[in-house]
């Protein structure tokens, strides 16, 4: 089953433990851990279940197609959602 | 007497305790995190606080009396598939309890300018499309953000289905029938950088903030772009008021709690020049309606400053007596004589939001 999970920056404001899913593409995926922890749907999808601007969606090590999400993922394969750091 | 003051910062919650003869932090919450707005509700003793996660997006926590924060629900705008237009909460601007009779109930105000209500202390928010679907709203713009947004929510002590919301720029709206349906209430304001043939239209109208007298609501003074306006009617009309002093140009207003003639102000240069005049912090106070205005210096910054307040930076008490005013710059000052004299409370906070007497 591919695995997902979280930088830790995000730890601090919602739980985000490390899931094995059921998933054939990074949207089942994400629904599935947003369906184990509702809260931090809104911590990586715009309120139009767009990914956030600055939130970024790596699976196998390389980056997502962040439109659709329906970038096909295998099983055990790593989804790692992290996010730019900036500011000051 | 007013014994805590809550101050939202680019960094924090920050709350200030009355120690002595001075004030000191008490404690803080949401280290190195944005807050953009903070409400302390006295009908049940809620604390509520509004980040703006650069990365992940508006938030909303809640902490009861005693206890941790939790958090709850932020307004969101519905799914709207297929419309790319489509919007989303960039900004918790403004949030006020819905009344003393609607217990639990709460609005919102967001950028891009949705207005939204709760019923039940954040746990839920619905937008509120008749206001969200009025044509005119395609003519909102942004004013310094890049979306519209509602800053300012004015709900009546007479009466809670009565309303009003300032928009950035859109003007002033207002509901009788909590929200059911709205009207623009703008006559007698006027946009000085618009063509003239628009400059008068209360759609235009580019208004900062607003607050009412509790004991007078039908007194609502405004800091707007270009100046100060003063209602007596309920915004039905706006009569200028020229005397403000040294400048017209701020976002900050504070009302007096019981008398409709004394509103303070923080203004600054000028719209492109946004720093106060000569690098000297005042605030101006009038007790007779706008005809005059005292500017108030007695312990704030007198030279080299350039501290901007922003619209939710100034507050007065119930007993208008006491104000607290927060800069961008991080400086936050006190004063417990009405505005006469100020005091230095902190020097070094990140630049400051909101500010809340609990």
């Amino acid at each position: 089953m591919p695995r997902v999970s979280f930088t830790a920056n995000l730890q601090r404001h919602v739980a985000t433990p490390t899931l094995e899913v059921e998933a054939k593409t990074v949207r089942d995926a994400l629904e599935k851990v947003f369906a184990a922890s509702p809260r931090l749907r809104g911590y990586i999808l715009d309120d139009q279940g767009v990914v956030r601007r600055h939130v970024a969606i790596y699976r196998g090590g390389e980056q997502a197609g962040r439109a659709t999400l329906d970038d096909r993922v295998e099983a055990g394969e790593e989804i790692f959602i992290f996010q730019a750091l900036s500011g000051g | 007497m007013t014994n805590r003051l809550l101050v939202a910062t680019r960094k924090g919650l920050f709350e200030f305790e009355r120690a002595g003869a001075g004030w000191r932090i008490a404690e803080f919450s949401f280290l190195g995190e944005p807050v953009s707005m903070v409400l302390s509700d006295r009908r049940d003793g809620a604390t509520y606080a509004a980040l703006a996660l650069g990365h992940f997006g508006v938030k909303l926590h809640r902490r009861e009396r005693a206890g941790p924060w939790r958090e709850v629900t932020a307004p969101a705008f519905p799914t709207a598939a297929g419309d790319a237009k489509a919007t989303s909460v960039a900004l918790l601007w403004s949030l006020e309890s819905a009344g003393p009779d609607r217990a639990g109930a709460l609005w919102a105000g967001t950028i891009p300018g949705g207005l939204f209500r709760s019923s039940d202390r954040g746990e839920s928010w619905s937008l509120i499309e008749p206001l969200w679907n009025r044509p005119e709203r395609q003519q909102w713009v942004g004013g310094g953000y890049d979306q519209p947004g509602i800053h300012s929510i004015v709900v009546d002590p007479r009466d809670s289905r009565r309303l009003l919301v300032g928009v950035s720029t859109g003007g002033v709206w207002l509901s009788d029938d909590a929200g059911a349906s709205w009207r623009l209430h703008g006559h007698g304001m006027h946009a000085e950088y618009l063509p003239p043939d628009r400059a008068d239209d209360p759609l235009m109208q580019d208004v900062h903030r607003i607050e009412q007298c509790p004991a007078a609501p039908d007194t609502l003074w405004v800091q707007h772009h270009n100046g100060v306006f003063r209602s007596t009617d309920r915004a039905t009309s706006w009569a200028t008021i020229t005397a403000i002093r040294p400048a017209k140009f701020g976002f900050a207003v504070a009302a007096h709690p019981r008398d409709p003639m004394t509103a303070w102000f923080a203004p600054a240069v000028k719209d492109e020049c946004r720093v106060p005049v000569d690098g000297a912090v005042v605030v101006a106070r009038s007790r007779d309606g706008g005809a005059s205005f005292d500017v108030l210096r007695e312990g704030l910054p007198q030279r080299d400053a350039f501290d901007l307040v922003y619209r939710h930076g100034l507050v007065v008490d119930d007993t208008g007596s006491c104000l607290a005013m927060g800069s961008t710059t991080g400086h936050l000052w006190i004063s417990e004589n009405a505005g006469d004299r100020w005091t230095l409370v902190a020097g070094n906070l990140p630049p400051i939001a909101c500010l809340r007497f609990a």
